[in-house]
């Protein structure tokens, strides 16, 4: 099926933003806050980080002046967009003592504007271990079902960046209601494609210009440039077998001595999905609720069983990470869990990069391999 | 965007109201509850509960009844922790939360023909109890049932009342030991695997049925293979931290599976490599 491709100008993104608010969505979309590029509610493109661009590297992010009124000039911030699918705190039931479960809100319904490639591809690996393994998390599909999804191809490669590698960017892969490139040469353009009938009937009601081959071709173009400029890259052919096969690695015990198993890469990670249950109960007595947080396999408590954890060195917390990641999820979910956004290498406070350190298990592997 | 469906009721976490209708105790600090589910249950032996107490929390327990039984659920608990010391200090008439059964029990059909060795260390038992009332429930589909237990002390056997019934049947071999002896005891004293040398099954017919603690469990595997038992005929049921019982909240991870959805049981072979990385 060939779905309508249009060009707007910023008055026109400025439309698209107003019409998803307008349908009732709650515009979600890169915004300055705290010093980072997080997300936050828009309701134009002034809310989005214009002219802003960020620095990132092991340990380091900076955000810094472009010299153009860019909307897109940018890679991801620290936050993804799983704070909104499946929040970091939530409560998941609330009953009394005869367990009669009372009723919770219902959430909101959410567009996500300006959701990169890999982001996307983030969000299609969670919906898989959400929607698509024998069970369905109410939490999850509640948000997710409703939501409208806007992403922006990449232009502006951070320098921890390695979408190139893993196959899910710098340019769109599929998922997305509409996709939107941003065009930097002489005219401030950018092309909008349809991704679904939902994204389809948006673009109709925008009444939009189709775009011309020569706007679509400069598009894919400024895509095809980005690649080449990715801050690192990851050789993952036969990683997923090197990373089992060196369980047993001493290896793991060098990067346990750098890890402050602090789990900030696991918070920021957008695939990452560990939740735990944490039980309160109502001043009376009377009403119990139980929270689902965020839970990383980087605490001792993670792997608690009566008696003690299970992985009590940090050496088998990293590993059960990283080969969780780029080796068990294959088993478990037919993906890689890694999308190559860079984020746990930019906010590791220690700088401890995942491709480095694959990349020196991959060595390992394959020289005993041939020894 | 797809269309909008039935929204935000996450059934999946909402524990059924069980009330408990027998408190009985095992051991020092173990004891059995007996509770009665709002609705018939099924559930196939070896299969997990996550078991809630109000306010208080919510735990891992399998299910140690009757599995032909739908009326009434068993569950064995030893109070180590907060939720589980507050689960055992119920009292009839209390209402607990039960979710589940979640998981993959044991394939006690497979046995079916052959032999059966149920093999449990302390409170081991419990998910162990299920098959033998299966078995018992259809006596004539095996053949030589062979039970051994092994326990820390004699106070810390569990089920002992019922151990000495079976035992006293002509079809059913159980034995018992203690690493610790106390006066009043006269089995055998040490560790269950010097028990499977002398075991009176066929080592080419029989299926083992193995749960204790993982170091247990290894040397089990490791008797029983010098018993010549092929390590295909041979389940063991993992213990991990769960917390939702469907594989969505990562924390019962095993080199790839989930203990919770994939597990708890699982057959040796298949797991044997796991079981010598330290902390995996």
């Amino acid at each position: 099926m060939v779905r309508p491709v249009v060009e707007l100008d910023r008055e026109g993104i400025d439309r698209l933003i107003a019409q998803l608010g307008d349908s009732g969505f709650t515009v979600i979309a890169p915004t300055l806050s705290d010093g980072t590029i997080s997300h936050g509610p828009i309701s134009s493109s002034q809310d989005l980080p214009v002219g802003w661009t960020e620095v990132q590297d092991a340990g380091t992010y900076r955000l810094t002046r472009r010299e153009d009124d860019a909307l897109f000039g940018y890679a991801v911030g620290p936050h993804s967009w799983k704070r909104f699918l499946h929040p970091p705190e939530v409560v998941v039931w609330q009953g009394d003592g005869g367990m009669t479960p009372l009723d919770l809100a219902p959430p909101p319904r959410y567009a996500f504007f300006g959701v990169r490639p890999c982001e996307m591809a983030a969000i299609s690996i969670q919906d898989k271990v959400f929607l698509d393994s024998g069970f369905s998390d109410d939490v999850y599909r509640s948000r997710r079902t409703d939501a409208f999804i806007v992403e922006v191809e990449c232009y502006e490669p951070g320098g921890t960046c390695f979408c190139a590698s893993m196959g899910t960017g710098p340019g769109a892969v599929e998922g997305a209601d509409l996709v939107v490139s941003e065009i930097l040469d002489d005219e401030h353009r950018f092309v909008v494609r349809a991704g679904s009938d939902a994204g389809e009937e948006v673009l109709a009601a925008l009444g939009a210009a189709e775009a011309e081959t020569d706007v679509i071709a400069a598009a894919e173009q400024v895509v095809a440039d980005a690649a080449a400029r990715m801050g690192r890259t990851l050789d993952t052919d036969g990683l997923r077998a090197a990373l089992t096969a060196q369980a047993q690695s001493e290896r793991w015990d060098e990067i346990a001595a750098r890890c402050l198993t602090c789990a900030n890469c696991t918070m920021a990670c957008p695939t990452c999905f560990c939740a735990g249950i944490d039980d309160s109960l109502s001043l009376d007595g009377a009403v119990a609720t139980r929270t689902r947080r965020w839970d990383s396999c980087f605490g001792l408590e993670f792997s608690y069983i009566h008696g003690g954890s299970l992985r009590t060195s940090a050496a088998s917390r990293y590993r059960q990470w990283i080969t969780h990641k780029l080796s068990t999820w294959w088993d478990q979910f037919g993906s890689s869990g890694c999308v190559g956004c860079g984020r746990c290498i930019t906010w590791c406070p220690v700088g401890i990069d995942i491709t480095a350190e694959a990349t020196a298990m991959l060595a390992e592997a394959r020289s005993e391999e041939a020894s | 965007m797809a269309t909008a469906t039935e929204l935000s009721i996450p059934q999946l976490l909402d524990p059924m109201p069980c009330v408990v209708r027998a408190v009985n105790r095992e051991t020092h600090d173990t004891i059995t509850l007996e509770v009665e589910p709002a609705e018939p249950y099924h559930f196939e032996p070896g299969q997990i509960t996550m078991v809630y107490k109000h306010g208080v929390g919510e735990i891992p327990i399998s299910i140690s009844s009757d599995p032909d039984r739908h009326d009434r659920i068993s569950q064995t608990v030893r109070g180590v922790g907060a939720v589980s010391k507050a689960i055992i200090a119920s009292h009839p008439g209390d209402v607990l939360g039960i979710r589940g059964p979640f998981g993959v029990g044991w394939p006690i059909d497979q046995a079916e023909g052959g032999d059966v060795a149920i093999i449990g260390g302390g409170i081991g038992l419990a998910p162990l109890r299920s098959i033998v009332y299966r078995v018992l429930n259809r006596r004539d589909r095996f053949g030589a049932v062979v039970i051994l237990v092994g326990a820390r002390t004699p106070k810390d056997i569990v089920f002992a009342e019922e151990l000495r019934e079976w035992g006293s049947r002509f079809d059913i071999d159980v034995n018992v030991t203690v690493d610790t002896a106390d006066r009043g005891w006269h089995g055998p004293v040490g560790v269950v695997t010097n028990m499977i040398p002398r075991a009176p099954w066929d080592s080419s017919k029989v299926t083992a049925f193995v749960c204790g603690p993982e170091v247990m469990m290894r040397f089990t595997a490791r008797a029983l293979r010098e018993d010549d038992v092929p390590m295909d005929k041979v389940y063991v049921t993992m213990e991990r931290n769960m917390q939702c019982g469907v594989g969505l909240c990562g924390h019962c991870q095993w080199g790839s599976h989930f203990v919770c959805r994939e597990g708890p049981v699982f057959r040796y072979d298949t797991v044997a490599e796991l079981f010598r990385i330290r902390g995996v």
